[in-house]
């Protein structure tokens, strides 16, 4: 089966220091892919090239078979969402957060939709509050909800439990291993938490001083 | 005038008097700063020394201009445009880009102007005319170019993450980033529009005292001077939109990412 994504001798140097170097792995259709490795492993910066937000300096990642500088940014990032490690919303109501992606590319906003989705990350009746009015655990509920509102293939989480404490981690991962399946989202995931790598990761690499060291399955990686 | 015949003037050197006088001003405020250990003196003092030695020669050159053809003072206004442009990029240093927009925005923004004015018969297409009343339209405009950059810049710095979280949706870089363009624009017109709320009230501008100085109709300058306003905020306006717009445009790649600015630090992990 050709992988979802797939990423080919994928590096990036930031003047002479190079932050990832030479990473090629594949990520199977509805799969999900943990990144694990030490702080400074280079961690983000793989998600942010997977989401084209940086340019590689050397190889390149494939979208279902086609090399993503061929597709139009807009539209590669419509099909790989990306939820960065900090909830970072805009000022504004639960729902224009959600609704964000659409909105502002000026297309029509079904409401239903955003209303379900939010009954489905446990936010129902949020829609018109103020986002500073919500817990960090909320927030981060919403800033997953704006990606998959987006109607991505791929979703790219980066660290998303590392800020919220144990009780609500629990609850935004339970969130996650019902999403995935439900909008057939194949996920590369950073996380610093083994535990969470192995409870939600069909394969995990494990990256360290900006290149791959290991990727295979959870157990075979960590100990 | 050559530069001989005005020294000749006997204006030019009753003004050496009035200079020697306000000097002595000034030397009674280092003075002051001195004895009270502000330590300005140094930087007062070269200011003072600077101001003088730029405006005298700038008054000579002006002096100098009026014999040559009138069409030299378009070299003329470029010129100061270009050292307006050069002035203002210090204040978005680290954007990209950032001198050409400048210049292409004043050149925009106050050009436009300058030439509207003049084809509409508010500025008299002289050399006494164009040079003095085009600096001030390029110098308000290189303000608020400079006023526009800074804000912009400090806005995409200290919003970085919550711009590249909304490109991640596949939206335009050019919508991600309007929210903060019209609030640098808004910020850099904020000193035009306080002028204009304040003129005849508190401000009474330079060009209309001089006017009325020079024994001019004080209903005449006060028009002229309401004209002078709004050429200034116009100027201002048109370049500050532009400059934004176009650092909107440099700030991303042609693969819609946001660029880096120097002094940036790059993500963590």
């Amino acid at each position: 089966m050709e992988p979802k994504l797939e990423t080919e001798a994928l590096s990036y140097s930031v003047g002479n220091e190079a932050i990832i170097e030479d990473i090629s792995f594949a990520v199977p259709e509805q799969s999900v892919v943990a990144i694990i490795g030490p702080s400074g492993a280079g961690k983000s910066s793989l998600l942010r090239l997977l989401n084209r937000l940086d340019e590689p300096t050397g190889g390149t990642v494939y979208l279902d078979g086609v090399d993503y500088r061929e597709i139009e940014p807009q539209r590669l990032r419509r099909r790989v969402g990306y939820v960065p490690q900090e909830a970072t919303l805009r000022s504004g109501t639960v729902t224009e957060n959600v609704t964000t992606g659409p909105r502002l590319r000026g297309e029509s906003i079904d409401r239903d939709r955003a209303s379900k989705l939010l009954s489905r990350v446990d936010l129902a009746g949020y829609g018109d509050r103020a986002i500073e009015a919500l817990s960090g655990g909320e927030r981060q509920r919403v800033a997953i909800a704006r990606s998959v509102f987006n109607c991505p293939e791929v979703l790219l989480l980066d660290e998303p439990t590392a800020s919220l404490d144990a009780n609500v981690e629990q609850q935004v991962e339970a969130l996650l291993m019902d999403l995935i399946p439900e909008f057939d989202l194949t996920c590369c995931l950073v996380t610093h938490d083994h535990s969470q790598a192995q409870r939600l990761a069909d394969r995990v690499a494990r990256i360290e001083g900006g290149r791959l060291r290991q990727f295979d399955t959870p157990s075979a990686v960590i100990e | 005038m050559t530069l001989s015949e005005q020294l000749q003037a006997p204006v030019v050197w009753r003004g050496l008097g009035q200079v020697a006088v306000a000097t002595v001003l000034a030397i009674v405020v280092l003075g002051v700063s001195y004895a009270r250990n502000l330590d300005l003196e140094r930087e007062l003092g070269m200011a003072f020394v600077r101001g003088f030695v730029q405006v005298i020669a700038m008054g000579a050159f002006i002096g100098i201009l009026f014999t040559v053809p009138v069409a030299w003072t378009a070299v003329v206004l470029l010129v100061m445009i270009a050292i307006a442009a050069w002035i203002s990029k210090d204040r978005g240093e680290a954007v990209p880009g950032v001198l050409r927009v400048s210049f292409v925005s004043i050149l925009f923004g106050a050009g436009l102007v300058i030439v509207l004015m003049v084809w509409a018969g508010a500025i008299a297409p002289t050399v006494r005319n164009l040079i003095p009343v085009g600096g001030m339209i390029i110098a308000n405009a290189m303000k608020t170019n400079s006023l526009a950059l800074d804000r912009l810049k400090g806005e995409i710095q200290s919003n970085r993450a919550q711009i590249e979280a909304v490109l991640a949706l596949g939206v335009r870089p050019e919508t991600v980033i309007t929210e903060y363009v019209t609030k640098s624009v808004r910020a850099s017109l904020i000193p035009t529009v306080d002028s204009l709320k304040s003129l005849g009230l508190v401000y009474i501008p330079g060009m209309m005292s001089g006017m009325i100085l020079a024994g001019e109709n004080p209903l005449y300058a006060a028009e002229y001077q309401f004209v002078i306003m709004g050429m200034l905020f116009a100027g201002g306006g048109l370049t500050s939109m532009a400059s934004t717009a176009l650092v909107g445009r440099y700030a991303f790649t042609a693969a819609d990412q946001l660029k880096r600015f120097d002094g940036d630090t790059a993500p963590e992990g």
